[in-house]
């Protein structure tokens, strides 16, 4: 199938049917998790319970104090938080794509995720008994999730040069090293590795509410700043040079964008460890099946990425109920090969 | 400047490629050890001592050592737990243990006075020497300077390096039942020369641990929890620990796991809250975790362990390894279920 085929995929305007159709998967997809889960809860008392808590409707649903909270702290939270860690990385993993006009560019492309892993891991082998993990690995995460990206940043200022390969070449860098600390610190401190590995792979857990509110801000700003950069990332597209002759001024908009999808990462990354492939997935698949155009694209990562990440998570959840699989493993396993046929179907390969 | 460099960087290369190719087996989830507080435990311990734990006696006189290790006993061999043939010419004098477990049982058999070195996490008892050498990522050149006539390990890890050092290499590897755990007391006493001393042991341990369990009502029915870490990694019925709640009649609430990651799954909090376990033992106490940082966990307050006060943290170490402490571990959970009744 050839790209004239597709007039979509040159639009620059999001049609109101293909987002209302992915809100509608969105929904229906929140809706099922819901409902499934390991502890078995009927599904009419839940819903009944749900229309209960809506304002002015009181239904006595029948569910225990227990079931309840499960329900209302551990599986609706979960939900909610899945859904905003799936839009925020898509957005920054669009962002960086844009940015670095480089198709293979995710959220962890500058040392983000070697940083939160470094800072993690160092947390949780170093400092076990004054707070507990839960509360500082999020904490530890999120500053060395920036100090990752700033120090790759760093680098690739003084390394020279203005353009974004430097800055690219930095970030691998950077992730590198950071990375063979995280291991020599995993490796002396054997009796936490169970505990670091599950980091690692990344897992939606909740305190209830808390890290639910803890990311929105952080991840709602960060996409509002990286969406009133729509134009520029289009422009920025074509070419930076290109940019600059139609007055664009490419480098105070690449330092903002990378510093909103950094912090929406850092964010994510905080409260879900890290969680590989949405980022990468998600806006590929929308340039690949609607257009290219960051008008599409951010939007759209908002509601499929946060679509994907709770499908995810309800896989990562069901298939080895009542234990868990850490959610990137479901990510990358179902992503991949998803990835792969669509990216077989569009022979005329990845537009940026 | 570059040729003269090359050598080095291929020697450490090899070197690094050693120390890789140990660690390959490594678990991690068996062992929950942490460095940090190692006096204090070594020490509350060992003056509470159960009876179970005969203190080492003081040095055998030189004519005992003789009849102990000498006459008919070797050569011995015997089959470890990687289903290896391990052949001892004669009682081993110089022993490096990388494994915990094994440290404490040789101290306890009598066979204290062979061990030459022991891995950084065989802090107890007190009188074990310590060494810096690490059982996860060993170092077989590190090992070999101690010059041993036996190395015990918990992974057959290290055995081909050794195998080219001509050291035998003993595997005891975590056991599934309290037999098996019996039976690692019991070959170590037939290659230490120590037999008598072994079979002590675990008859102390068998007694011991009998009578634990007939002072405590009878609990079957009663469901429980056991925390390895608060990111919810279990143990299950099948596994050692699960055996010791088991002795209770208590059920493990992860035992409907259906694929229960070789015993240790990790479970989703959910399942948890909805099983509503009846006692919640947290392995993880010395982590931070405490029955105050459970309550506060999003709706685990209405599991009933939580609710009644039934949340019990475990002593660091003990539950962890199942040599002659397991007693203790044994204890805690028969005052907790005793002070219930």
């Amino acid at each position: 199938m050839s790209a004239p085929d597709r007039p979509g995929l040159h639009a620059t305007r999001l049609s109101p049917v293909v987002l209302g159709a992915a809100v509608l998967a969105l929904l229906t997809m929140a809706l099922v998790s819901v409902l499934v889960g390991a502890a078995d809860l009927s599904p009419g008392p839940v819903l009944a319970e749900l229309a209960d808590g809506l304002p002015g409707v009181t239904i006595d649903s029948g569910l225990d104090a227990r079931a309840s909270a499960i329900l209302w702290q551990l599986r609706l939270p979960r939900i909610v938080l899945g859904a905003i860690v799936g839009a925020s990385l898509s957005v920054a993993g669009a962002a960086y794509q844009g940015v670095f006009r480089n198709p293979l560019a995710d959220p962890y492309l500058l040392g983000a995720a070697a940083g939160a892993g470094l800072a993690a891991t160092l947390v949780i082998t170093l400092d076990p008994s004054v707070l507990p993990t839960a509360v500082t690995v999020p904490l530890a995460a999120f500053v060395g999730s920036l100090a990752g990206v700033a120090l790759a940043v760093l680098v690739g200022r003084t390394a020279g040069g203005g353009g974004t390969a430097g800055l690219v070449l930095a970030g691998v860098a950077i992730a590198s090293f950071l990375t063979a600390i995280q291991t020599f610190v995993q490796q002396r401190n054997a009796d936490t590795l169970a505990e670091v590995y599950t980091w690692i792979l990344g897992r939606l857990t909740t305190a209830g509410w808390s890290e639910v509110v803890q990311v929105l801000v952080p991840a709602a700003g960060s996409i509002a700043v990286i969406w009133l950069h729509r134009r520029t990332l289009d422009v920025l597209s074509v070419g930076e040079d290109e940019a600059a002759t139609l007055g664009v001024d490419a480098r105070g908009a690449r330092i903002a964008v990378v510093v909103a999808a950094s912090l929406a990462t850092a964010a994510a990354v905080a409260v879900s460890g890290l969680i590989g492939f949405v980022g990468i997935v998600v806006p590929h698949v929308i340039r690949l099946t609607v257009g290219a155009s960051y008008r599409i694209v951010l939007p759209l990562s908002v509601v499929v990425g946060a679509a994907f990440m709770i499908g995810a998570d309800l896989l990562a959840r069901t298939i080895v109920s009542p234990a868990e699989l850490p959610i990137g493993v479901v990510t990358a396993f179902i992503g991949a090969p998803f990835f792969a046929i669509l990216l077989r179907r569009n022979r005329q390969g990845v537009t940026m | 400047m570059t040729a003269p460099s090359t050598p080095r960087v291929l020697a450490a290369t090899a070197v690094l490629a050693l120390t890789l190719a140990g660690c390959a087996s490594d678990d991690g989830a068996d062992d929950t050890a942490s460095p940090t507080s190692a006096a204090t435990t070594t020490a509350t311990t060992s003056s509470d001592a159960s009876p179970a734990t005969p203190t080492t006696s003081p040095t055998p006189s030189p004519a005992t050592t003789d009849d102990d290790q000498s006459g008919d006993a070797f050569p011995v061999t015997v089959t470890d737990t990687s289903g290896a043939e391990v052949m001892l010419d004669a009682a081993p004098t110089a022993i490096v243990s990388l494994s915990p477990t094994a440290t404490e049982s040789l101290f306890a058999i009598g066979a204290g006075d062979q061990v030459t070195a022991v891995d950084q996490y065989s802090y107890y008892p007190e009188e074990a020497p310590v060494t810096d050498l690490d059982a996860f990522t060993p170092n077989v050149e590190a090992i070999a300077d101690y010059d041993p006539d036996l190395v015990i390990a918990q992974d057959a890890g290290l055995v081909d390096q050794l195998a080219e050092l001509d050291i035998p290499l003993l595997v005891q590897s975590a056991p599934a039942t309290f037999d098996d755990a019996y039976a690692q007391i019991d070959q170590l006493g037939v290659v230490t020369g120590q037999v008598d001393g072994a079979e002590d042991v675990v008859a102390g341990m068998r007694s011991d641990i009998d009578k634990l369990v007939a002072d405590v009502p009878d609990a079957s029915g009663q469901t429980y929890f056991h925390e390895l870490d608060s990111t919810l990694y279990t143990a299950t019925g099948d596994t050692f620990v699960g055996e010791v709640y088991g002795l209770f009649g208590l059920e493990n609430v992860a035992d409907a796991v259906e694929d229960p990651a070789g015993g240790y799954p990790q479970l989703s909090p959910e399942y948890v809250v909805d099983a509503n376990p009846d006692w919640i033992f947290l392995a993880d106490a010395s982590f931070g975790e405490s029955a105050e940082t459970v309550a506060q966990r999003p709706g685990w307050d209405t599991i009933d362990a939580v609710a009644d006060g039934r949340v019990v943290p475990l002593p660091e170490d003990i539950p962890s390894r199942w040599g002659p402490r397991v007693v203790d571990f044994v204890q805690v959970v028969a005052d907790a279920l005793g002070g219930a009744g």
